[in-house]
């Protein structure tokens, strides 16, 4: 296919330009018609998403020697990291832009039915792709600071659109929550700058591994900025201990933001992971050694990971909200993709487990971060058409309603089996790499995880008895309009065909982001 | 030793603003301790770009080239933060003010219904 060399040189920026580009035509263009921000929306983040097919042929190609992009030079002596920002894109930060390019295009064609009732639509539309445009930031960035103010951009739209459904105070409770949990959380995270740029006087993150790995390692300043990025990062992806606000933020957003709240919170797993790997983890390969033993980091991971797992279910089963009772699940599903990688994070000085086991845990825990993005998004996404002709989110007040919504119950179906790691569904081949492999690293763990597994297909089956199946109820509501089922359709179609080829996928998609974390200490080992 | 004065400073404004955070029921309150956090942050940044006797970074107005200057990259830092600070405090007031219209009380014990 021939793209214009423009959108070849200049995509890792336009991928963040155009939705930013969007967001600031949205409230011109709603002065004049107040059903044109929806159109705006979704061009923009369309081609948005088209930029990231660019970028993703182009790191491919060049797997696992990362793009890099330098703003306001073009090439020659004026490339300097020291100096200029850069984005810096490798297979797991074109990943993370392709499941925030798909689930925010199925949220926006979903949210024009879902808030084609409401006032706002501009302010709505605008906000959504502000958060886009943080999630693309955050994971094209090479520059640590610059993923500070994408992390806040994408806080604030979040908060912003919670709070959309002014009529209840229970949106600004939970919006309330979730900004203080993320402004305390932005600070820790700029103090762990702060406390690099005193050290090293870089804020270019491959520059800072190298700085610290010439200057004999992480010293204990890097320790603590070490404990501030993780506390920060698994607070963004919604981790126990630090999960407070998230299950409030999650019920209370409108339909489809739910879906991009899933993505955008992936990106603190980004970061943690990337922090992990190429900064404490980078190899040093005339000293042959690592900034950070990472054994201990890695099961902090892990430990985070197993109780994420555990807490996030036994709390899910017990909700009666039915969004509350997803975003639970949210939670516990973090904790799958923080085992999969923490193991590979404390395996990771070691060449013989990593190679017998490590790899295909990274491999499995990355694999199910765009699983989860694209099953859970589905899942809020009926769960947000149930609302929209129900007007509740109580499962005790619904029942039957498979008999009129056939389409939102097939596709409540799919999501279901998914997550709870059915064959022949995606959740199923992620969720077997992750057991696999950390049953050779810890036995208990992949049992615990395993006993998790069972616990949501239970929790599932119960919100599918009790919403869908029963007697027909007296005024039988249609099914959800064609822009919301458009939308679901979609995610439905992409997890239908990582069911369909889960190799293929992890050979193309999954195994680029091992690889450019492992890079370029074992990057030719997967 | 005067010299850490101003670390020891930011990591009590951020210390204090957290205590606020944790400890006061009032929004209001909590979002003065958050402000008091960002503060914090942002004196810790602009401390680690001063130099004893540095001069402003403007080359041109520089009266003796060759002396110490402060680093700028810092101050630019602190500036966006600032910035940023501001946006966040504004949208906190905002939910409280809302909330307030909508519970009629401003204090976190009262202000729970989605624990319900």
């Amino acid at each position: 296919m021939m793209v214009p060399e423009f959108f070849q040189d200049h995509a890792p920026i336009l991928v963040v330009i155009l939705p930013l580009l969007g967001a600031f035509l949205t409230p011109l263009i709603g002065k004049a018609s107040s059903r044109a921000p929806r159109y705006v929306a979704a061009l923009f983040l369309l081609g948005s998403l088209a930029m990231v097919a660019v970028l993703a042929d182009k790191v491919w190609s060049q797997s696992p020697i990362p793009v890099v992009y330098t703003l306001g030079a073009h090439s020659g002596s004026g490339i300097n990291p020291v100096f200029r920002i850069q984005l810096v894109v490798d297979g797991l930060g074109v990943l993370m832009a392709i499941i925030m390019g798909i689930v925010s295009t199925a949220a926006v064609l979903y949210s024009w039915s879902f808030i084609d009732k409401y006032s706002g639509q501009d302010k709505y539309y605008t906000l959504l792709q502000l958060t886009a445009v943080g999630a693309y930031g955050m994971v094209l960035t090479g520059d640590i600071f610059n993923l500070f103010v994408f992390f806040e951009i994408s806080s604030i739209a979040l908060c912003g659109l919670v709070a959309f459904r002014t009529e209840r105070g229970e949106s600004f409770e939970a919006a309330f929550k979730y900004m203080l949990y993320s402004t305390i959380s932005g600070v820790f995270l700029l103090f762990a700058i702060g406390i690099f740029y005193g050290e090293y006087g870089v804020l270019n993150m491959g520059v800072i591994s190298e700085a610290m790995s010439s200057a004999g390692g992480a010293s204990v300043l890097d320790k603590i900025a070490l404990g501030l990025l993780v506390t920060v990062f698994s607070l963004k992806a919604g981790s126990v201990p630090m999960h407070m606000a998230t299950p409030d933020a999650y019920s209370e957003a409108p339909g489809g933001i739910s879906a991009i709240f899933v993505a955008a919170s992936q990106t603190g797993l980004y970061a943690l992971f990337r922090t992990s790997f190429t900064i404490y983890g980078h190899y040093n390969p005339n000293t042959g050694a690592f900034n950070l033993d990472t054994y201990t980091l890695g099961w902090i991971v892990v430990i985070l990971g197993v109780l994420s797992m555990f807490i996030g279910v036994t709390m899910a089963l017990v909700q009666k909200d039915i969004k509350r009772l997803m975003a639970y699940h949210a939670i516990s599903q973090t904790g799958y993709m923080l085992l999969g990688v923490g193991v590979g994070i404390a395996v990771l000085s070691d060449p013989a487990k990593m190679t017998a086991f490590g790899v295909d845990a990274m491999r499995g825990g990355i694999f199910h971060i765009i699983n989860h993005a694209l099953y859970k998004g589905l899942l809020f996404l009926t769960a947000g058409a149930v609302f929209y002709r129900l007007q509740t989110r109580n499962l005790n007040e619904m029942h039957g309603l498979g008999h009129t919504m056939r389409f939102t119950t097939v596709f409540f179906m799919i999501g279901a089996l998914a997550i709870a790691g059915m064959p022949p569904m995606n959740g199923f081949s992620s969720k077997l790499l992750i057991y696999e492999s950390v049953y050779q690293f810890n036995p208990i763990i992949a049992v615990i995880a395993m006993l998790v597994s069972v616990l949501t297909l239970a929790s599932f089956v119960k919100v599918f008895y009790s919403a869908f199946l029963g007697p027909k109820p007296e005024n039988p509501p249609e099914d959800a309009p064609t822009s919301m089922l458009i939308g679901m359709t979609i995610l439905v179609a992409v997890i239908i065909v990582f069911s369909l080829f889960p190799g293929l996928v992890v050979e193309r998609l999954i195994d680029p982001a091992v690889r450019a974390l492992l890079f370029p200490w074992l990057a030719g080992g997967v | 030793m005067l010299w850490q004065l101003p670390f020891v400073v930011s990591v009590a404004l951020v210390a204090i603003g957290l205590y606020i955070c944790i400890v006061k029921t009032n929004m209001v309150k909590i979002v003065m301790g958050v402000a008091l956090m960002e503060s914090g942050a942002n004196l810790f940044l602009v401390a680690l770009g001063y130099r004893e006797n540095g001069t402003a970074p403007i080359f041109y107005q520089n009266p003796n080239p060759g002396a110490e200057m402060v680093m700028p990259t810092t101050q630019a830092l602190t500036l966006t933060s600032i910035v940023i600070g501001v946006a966040t405090t504004a949208l906190l007031l905002a939910f409280t003010v809302m909330l307030y219209k909508r519970y009629g009380t401003v204090d976190t014990r009262r202000a729970r219904r989605l624990r319900e």
